[in-house]
């Protein structure tokens, strides 16, 4: 049976896209047929950050004006050929395209794959209605930030009175060495305050920047970034895995620090 | 209260914490100021009617409580109405 899920934030810049491409490729990984629709028409972005950005032909508002068949503007990716991006127009805006028609593409694409993943524009306007029409369930993205969680609870507000079937928060970009000396919301905090399941708990991690700078989602390498995505995708598809423990100093030197201290 | 509590500063993580809940409250209410400015002013008006109060004193904020069924919190309407005469004026 195959799943819609959007991911959303109501902010920009907390990590929609990284974490689309992140999941999408973890997914693949798994072996599940995945793909991946950048809806934030108008400013494409997830095609950059997967490596794909230069063989795109046809984009979503072509396949939705019948201008090409889905089959033809869908990218496969260079690495996973189960793995699938349906990038965005650059040249049209958001009402380009209608929750019907979002609806009616995401049921074509639910025959062929496992998943579907949607990355939502920000803001809560027609780029996030669009978003939402075919989704099945959600994973909002925040990071521990008063401004992000202010707009990952209204996005929640919206998505309940929408009737979204599920909803599972990531938090992006925790610092626990913030978090340990009082200046960062820690994590129970934030689910306290937002009160819906948790899924994932991303470190900040400079590898990030790395990855996408070579336009290579790090999901399954050995950054704690990557085995973070790599355990949310895991969970996605139905595993019980434990929160992993982000204060965990990385190779021998960290692990010798902490016999000494002892 | 440990004695070191008085010269530990509250961390901004905490500060965060308690900004968002009172925020989220409001937000989730979808009260405008605007609003709770009009709600206030009408509060004044009926109260005023029967006893003098102090409208520069007067605090209204939705804030969460108990529901009493016991099943999590409600949102609630505090208003603090500062009294300055409790006159009786006769009943027609």
């Amino acid at each position: 049976m195959s799943e819609v899920i959007v991911i959303t934030s109501g902010k920009g810049g907390v990590g929609k896209t990284t974490t689309t491409a992140n999941v999408g490729m973890g997914l693949a990984m798994l072996n599940k047929k995945v793909v991946m629709i950048d809806t934030d028409i108008g400013l494409r972005n997830l095609d950059v950050v997967l490596g794909l950005e230069n063989r795109i032909v046809y984009n979503l508002v072509d396949v939705v004006e019948g201008k090409c068949r889905l089959k033809q503007a869908l990218i496969k990716h260079k690495k996973y050929p189960e793995l699938c991006l349906l990038p965005s127009a650059q040249t049209r805006d958001k009402d380009a395209v209608t929750p019907e028609q979002m609806i009616e593409l995401v049921n074509e694409l639910r025959e062929e794959f496992d998943y579907v993943l949607l990355d939502c524009p920000a803001g809560i306007e027609q780029g996030f209605k669009n978003a939402v029409a075919g989704a099945d369930r959600a994973l909002v993205v925040t990071t521990p930030e008063v401004s992000a969680i202010r707009d990952a609870d209204r996005i929640v507000g919206l998505l309940e009175a929408g009737e979204m079937k599920r909803i599972d928060l990531i938090i992006n970009r925790i610092r626990m060495d913030m978090v340990k000396r009082g200046d960062m919301l820690k994590v129970e905090d934030v689910c306290d305050i937002l009160s819906i399941n948790l899924i994932g708990v991303v470190p900040d991690d400079e590898q990030i920047v790395v990855a996408t700078n070579q336009g290579e989602p790090l999901v399954g390498g050995s950054s704690l970034a990557g085995q973070a995505y790599y355990n949310i995708c895991n969970r996605i598809v139905g595993e019980e895995v434990p929160f992993m423990d982000l204060d965990a100093k990385k190779g021998l030197f960290g692990k010798l620090k902490d016999i000494f201290k002892k | 209260m440990k004695l070191m509590d008085f010269f530990r500063k509250k961390g901004s993580g905490e500060v965060a914490k308690d900004r968002l809940k009172f925020i989220l409250v409001s937000d989730r209410s979808n009260c405008s100021p605007e609003i709770m400015e009009m709600i206030k002013n009408d509060i004044i008006e009926v109260i005023s009617k029967y006893m003098d109060i102090d409208p520069q004193g007067l605090d209204i904020q939705i804030t969460e409580t108990e529901s009493e069924g016991g099943n999590g919190t409600v949102p609630a309407l505090f208003a603090n109405i500062p009294i300055k005469d409790m006159k009786h004026r006769p009943l027609r």
